[in-house]
């Protein structure tokens, strides 16, 4: 088996393995987003913190409740200075209103764009409404459906296309070691003729795919580390949160039965196809 | 021995959608210690009759006995078993051409699994007996058709099998190799092994003065002992 063989599975095994990490990017994006989406209910000016912290509680307790964060009218206040304090525009007009104009919140965030409905039908309760001055869904509904489709859909199409290409690649790494043996097919019908048992001729076959393997997951592990190494500054730039390098030693020993595993399966799983036909004799 | 009951084999039909009937009812016995030929024009079902004892190809009916044991009724991986007890000489050689004559000869004792010790003794004999004992380095493309027959014979020889079946073994040889080549046969033959050769020359078969069956068109039309080649 030839320099040639051992390419083509160099490339299956990088494939395969940016599909892995490619499926953790494609988590981290989608969570990262999903974490954008929530509602917020805003109270009420005379509202006391004790009852709005009473409604936390009982918002807690419906299953649909990822998470509640509190913001105080001080807290809102802090946030909106430290954000806007370049923009003398909004600072100046802030001044002019004088005191606190913000309103205490609940941010909420539920496990699932179709779950918002039921926390605001529980809130949209008129014991509440003396004390809930407006729930911000309806403005939001769009914008949280959408993201929730976005993310749902960039699964499936990764999932498809990770597939399609691991079938792929497959398919070209058998062919090429078919190929490979296609010329010894003669050799293996006299060894068959001349008494050799199927395993006494299949061994050094699969001996050798299993080699093949090898050798490429010991390359595929230099390209895909040198991949991982330079990009990943790059990639951070993008998004700050996503470190691959890190992913890639957090998961070190993953990948690496991973690679040897495809490589090292497929070409002696290969090689075993391959050879069947000859040994018929 | 060998023992063919009622054995018919047909080749599916080719372009011109005609079936081959390559052997039409043939039934023979070949008994211990024999050296049979196998005689008949080219066509005949010489090659086919050698090829069905080798279980190469499968009868289209009629069953074939080995040493006993039904050929049609035998599990996949019993045949490399009893393949060994055959030593067969190819009409084209069919040497592994990535071996050298050396390795040609030692892979068969490495297939029934003989000590190290016992290949590295006995190739260079056989080779000796063959006269091929400087060529043991060369590989087969390397040699000429007399010296690769010789290491199709070696080959057959060394694990001295209880048959050799020899096809056309002095098809592409001059008059001189010929003569070695049926020499070493009658050779083997005499140290107490099977002998089955096929072949189409004439001056071969009336100068052995051994049973011959005569093929023509598929079917026994001769089988006698102290036979000559008659058409």
């Amino acid at each position: 088996m030839s320099v040639a063989t051992c390419f083509i599975m160099v490339i299956t095994i990088l494939l395969g393995s940016s599909l892995f990490l490619l499926k953790d990017i494609n988590q981290f994006l989608t969570s990262s987003i999903q974490e954008k989406a929530d509602i917020s209910v805003y109270f009420k000016e005379d509202a006391a913190e004790e009852e709005i912290f009473n409604l936390e509680e009982e918002l807690s307790k419906i299953p649909e409740v990822k998470d509640i964060k509190y913001i105080s009218k001080e807290k809102a206040l802090e946030e909106f200075t430290k954000k806007h304090k370049d923009e003398s525009s909004l600072m100046e007009s802030l001044a002019e209103v004088g005191g606190n104009p913000f309103l205490a919140a609940l941010n909420i965030k539920a496990f699932e764009a179709s779950q918002y409905q039921a926390v605001v039908n529980f809130l949209e309760n008129p014991d509440f409404e003396n004390l809930i001055e407006k729930v911000d869904y309806y403005q939001r509904k769009p914008i949280i459906e959408k993201i929730f489709a976005l993310t749902v859909g960039m699964k499936n199409t990764g999932l498809v296309i990770s597939i399609i290409l691991a079938i792929v690649a497959v398919l070209v790494t058998f062919n090429t070691i078919r190929l490979a043996i296609l010329n010894q097919g003669e050799e293996i019908r006299i060894q068959r003729l001349v008494g050799a048992s199927n395993w006494f001729i299949r061994a050094p076959f699969l001996v050798q795919g299993a080699i093949a393997g090898f050798f490429a997951t010991l390359i595929s592990l230099l390209i895909f580390s040198l991949i991982c190494l330079f990009l990943s500054p790059k990639i951070e730039i993008l998004f700050s949160d996503l470190n691959i390098w890190n992913f890639f030693t957090k998961n070190f020993s993953t990948i690496i039965l991973l690679q040897l595993a495809t490589g090292i399966l497929l070409g002696m799983i290969s090689s075993t196809i391959a050879i069947r036909k000859y040994l018929k004799v | 021995m060998v023992n063919l009951q009622n054995v018919t084999k047909i080749f599916p039909a080719r372009s011109n959608g005609q079936v081959t009937r390559a052997l039409d009812d043939v039934s023979f016995k070949i008994n211990k210690k024999e050296f049979v030929s196998i005689a008949g024009k080219s066509g005949a079902g010489k090659t086919t009759l050698l090829k069905l004892i080798l279980a190469e190809i499968k009868p289209t009916s009629g069953q074939i006995f080995f040493d006993g044991e039904d050929f049609s009724k035998i599990k996949p991986g019993r045949l490399p078993q009893l393949r060994r007890k055959i030593g067969a000489v190819f009409q084209d050689y069919k040497l592994l051409p990535s071996k050298n004559v050396y390795e040609n000869i030692a892979y068969i004792m490495e297939v029934i699994g003989v000590s190290d010790e016992e290949i590295t003794r006995d190739v260079p004999q056989v080779l000796e007996i063959v006269g091929l004992k400087e060529k043991s380095q060369n590989f087969p493309a390397e040699l000429s058709a007399g010296e690769r027959q010789r290491v199709a014979i070696a080959r057959a020889l060394i694990h001295r099998p209880e048959v050799i079946l020899a096809d056309e073994p002095t098809g592409n040889l001059d008059p001189y190799n010929t003569l070695d080549i049926v020499r070493l046969l009658l050779k083997i033959h005499q140290l107490g092994t099977t002998v089955v050769l096929a072949t189409h020359k004439k001056e071969i078969i009336n100068s052995l003065q051994k049973r011959v069956i005569t093929l023509e068109k598929g079917r026994i039309i001769r089988d006698e002992e102290n036979g000559r080649f008659v058409f």
